[in-house]
């Protein structure tokens, strides 16, 4: 039943998206079963959608700071296969415009101080390398990003990339839901829903698999 | 010029909480009313259960008039002027009770008699050193009636704890005697709110279900609450949250006699060489219109209200419209409800689902219903605990210093913990003091390029040490309910908020009050104001519903003082 539900709304983003062609497959196997499939820790094999507003290089850097923000480990997929940075990449042509050249800047900057300090650009480095380019980044000691902004703006968006609705292109197979217990979006929720000790059964549904709403600009 | 439209009897700026109610007794006592809203009508398809767009993005409306308007503040006349990115106002028919979460108390008999209570039962010396609180100029039994048509008009669903004097254990025993039910049960309990009545219980405390303009059960043809957990900052999909939107406002159109005006951003109201408001300017795409009226109720926002007043100047009002005594803006305050307290459990709450309004509340801190000899301030706090979150929001938790903010270690944490926490809501006792007002702002302007309201305030000793007082009794009440961690939030500073009072303040002095014990201008006689800028104290509770209640009561002194007020 949850594979049900799973499919077929997927099929609608899909449909809405109008790209499937661009399925992350891996991260659909491992959300839609993830009793059956073992938990994967290595890197996952994500075919990456087309971009809509970051470069290639752009790109690449923030997708390694989602692996490293939200893993991919023993607790199962992460913001890589949540789709965080499509997420993004889709919201900083819309709402999240006001953001785009805080990213270029922030990601230029990354970029250079990885290959100053490192010896090559974040996306090229060792796991544990990079986890210490984003300590730094967050602890405001790299030239260019003071303060730990540019970290926790990047950390908020891939949170909502993960966690928000499948919608706006992130959370991808209701990774992000899962990894929490939320059981999902749904119009009515009765009084056994609520006891302690009771679990709603997990819906995974996007806002706009009912069709009673207008569609939000995305 | 403006375009000069049709007469009418009443205009009312500002279709929202207050307005959009006052329109409804208006109407229905024959009067002609044009009711001159910013924003547009919004209806439940518009309300979809969407965290992201709700909660961290701009909500659907079409026009973020409240957004170009965010007021700039100050701590104090020699501090920095800083502005927040976003105002927490909505414009649309009926305002931000859409998205509101609708908690509907009556203020407690003591909020109206701060002074003389305080005096009677400490001695003077116990009202905060440069505090501006007066009395009400009525106690509670004259607003209880206002309550009580609201409750029953909108649709208020609660338990009483004191009917004529009877108390009533389920329901809150320190309210105000109430003349008889709520027209509706409460809403119902979660487990988790069930394990905090019973921790409360065991402390001895009186926990109780609160009130909401949301509905337990079908009321008056509209549909039963759904707990389907956006409720927060979100609109009703089923139209079980009453806002005037779907109550008071229809039922007004309904007589023909109100007319609903869209996209109308006001920017001054016009007075005569008397001194008599004669009509409202508005914008709508660029275009200026004058709408004349007999009377004009002003029910824009705290902020707005004293903005179009300090922005209505004329020959008659040289300091603003109804500033010749110097009042408008004087006497604000915003709610003293930061300071909250977050709680980590050992066990999942189950609070996915649910809505703010869904609580348990206890008033035993509340007011004057301890005994504050032996303590150093004044008031005291309601305690609020709910069921309701959301993904995004239960994955940017605190760690409780038990984890990282990001990698495997956080996201292990979040995995355990994302349904284990839970965060009070404690409103507490606020009172105005003589360095805390509003003005405008001598740089920032909207893009219409009139002048932003400015906010110079600060919290006091008083609302420091009330609010430590509350964040002790919220700690032992979630270490009572087995809470494992409890950490407390700053008190912050007066920012722009929901809850934001005074400006306009109600009194029979014109010397420190702007309108009178009617709402009315103590200088404009036809001039009315709504809105909790005409409230003098906080209570511990949202002001929503007395800010209600003081708009019926206004409009039914016009209609009954038609002659004397209209001309």
């Amino acid at each position: 039943m949850k594979g049900d539900d799973d499919s077929i709304s997927r099929r609608e983003l899909l449909k809405r998206a109008g790209a499937a062609a661009f399925v992350p497959v891996g991260a659909l196997v491992s959300a839609a079963r993830p009793a059956a499939a073992p938990p994967s820790q290595g890197p996952v094999s994500i075919t990456r959608e087309p971009l809509e507003t970051l470069t290639m290089a752009e790109a690449d850097a923030l997708e390694a700071i989602c692996a490293r923000l939200i893993p991919t480990d023993e607790n199962g997929p992460g913001a890589v296969e949540a789709r965080a940075a499509h997420y993004i990449d889709r919201a900083l042509g819309g709402a999240l415009k006001s953001s785009r050249q805080a990213y270029a800047a922030g990601l230029a900057a990354l970029d250079a101080y990885a290959t100053a300090s490192r010896g090559a650009r974040f996306a090229a480095l060792a796991p544990a390398d990079q986890d210490r380019v984003l300590q730094d980044v967050a602890g405001g000691v790299a030239p260019g990003l003071p303060n730990g902004t540019f970290f926790n703006l990047v950390r908020a968006h891939t949170i909502e990339g993960t966690f928000g609705d499948p919608y706006y292109g992130g959370n991808a197979g209701f990774v992000g839901w899962d990894l929490i217990g939320y059981p999902g979006v749904r119009t009515i929720v009765n009084a056994d829903e609520q006891r302690l000790g009771s679990a709603a059964r997990t819906n995974h549904k996007s806002a706009y698999d009912y069709p009673m709403f207008t569609r939000a600009r995305d | 010029m403006p375009t000069r439209l049709k007469d009418t009897d009443v205009a009312i700026i500002g279709l929202g909480a207050a307005g959009g109610v006052a329109a409804w007794p208006l109407a229905q006592a024959g009067l002609q009313v044009v009711g001159l809203e910013a924003g547009t009508w919004l209806t439940k398809k518009d309300f979809a259960p969407d965290e992201l767009r709700n909660n961290y993005r701009e909500w659907p409306q079409a026009v973020q008039k409240a957004q170009h308007e965010v007021p700039t503040q100050r701590v104090s006349a020699g501090a920095p002027t800083l502005r927040a990115a976003t105002h927490p106002m909505m414009n649309a028919v009926g305002g931000t009770t859409l998205h509101y979460w609708a908690q509907s108390w009556r203020l407690n008999p003591w909020d109206f008699k701060v002074v003389s209570e305080t005096t009677r039962r400490y001695g003077a010396s116990r009202i905060p050193k440069g505090s501006t609180v007066e009395d009400w100029p009525f106690g509670f039994n004259e607003l209880e009636p206002y309550y009580d048509k609201v409750e029953y008009e909108i649709g208020v669903s609660g338990q009483a704890g004191n009917i004529r004097g009877r108390t009533d254990p389920r329901g809150n025993i320190f309210e105000g005697p109430r003349a008889r039910e709520y027209p509706m049960p409460p809403l119902r309990g979660s487990g988790f709110t069930d394990m905090m009545a019973t921790a409360a219980a065991r402390l001895g405390w009186h926990p109780f279900p609160g009130p909401a303009a949301i509905n337990s059960r079908t009321y008056q043809g509209r549909s039963a609450c759904m707990y389907h957990g956006f409720c927060n900052k979100g609109g009703c999909h089923v139209d079980a949250k009453n806002s005037p939107a779907v109550t008071t406002i229809p039922k007004a159109q309904k007589t023909g006699r109100l007319q609903v005006v869209t996209r109308a951003h006001v920017t001054t109201i016009e007075v005569d060489r008397d001194g008599r408001v004669t009509g409202v300017t508005y914008v709508t795409d660029g275009v200026e219109y004058f709408q004349p009226a007999k009377v004009v109720l002003l029910a824009s926002y705290t902020y707005e209200n004293t903005r179009t007043l300090l922005l209505s100047k004329s020959v008659a009002y040289p300091n603003g419209l109804s500033n010749n005594h110097g009042q408008v803006g004087r006497h604000y305050f915003s709610h003293n409800q930061q300071a909250g307290v977050t709680a980590l459990f050992p066990r999942n709450l189950n609070t996915w689902y649910g809505l703010p309004a869904q609580g348990m509340g206890v008033d035993d801190f509340a007011d004057d219903n301890f005994d504050h000899g032996p303590l150093d301030f004044i008031g005291g706090g309601n305690l609020w605990v709910y069921s309701d979150r959301r993904p995004i929001v239960a994955a940017s938790m605190n760690t409780f210093g038990k984890a990282p903010t990001w990698g495997s270690a956080w996201k292990a944490f979040i995995k355990e913990n994302a349904d284990r926490t839970n965060t009070a809501y404690l409103q507490k006792t606020t009172l105005p003091y003589e360095d805390n007002y509003l003005d405008l702002d001598p740089v920032v302007k909207d893009p219409l390029g009139l002048p932003v309201c400015r906010i110079t305030a600060n919290y006091k000793d008083n609302e420091a040490r009330v609010a430590a007082f509350i964040q002790d009794k919220m700690d032992a009440w979630y270490r009572a309910a087995g809470a494992i961690e409890v950490l407390r939030g700053p008190l912050g500073v007066m920012g722009p908020t929901t809850h934001a009072y005074g400006g306009t303040r109600m009194g029979d002095n014109a010397d420190t009050n702007v309108v009178n014990r009617w709402g009315f201008s103590h200088e404009a006689p036809n001039l009315g104001v709504l809105g909790a800028s005409v409230m003098g104290t906080s209570g511990a509770r949202n002001p929503t519903l007395t800010a209600q209640a003081l708009a019926w009561r206004t409009a039914e002194h016009l209609v009954n003082n038609w002659k004397t007020i209209a001309k």
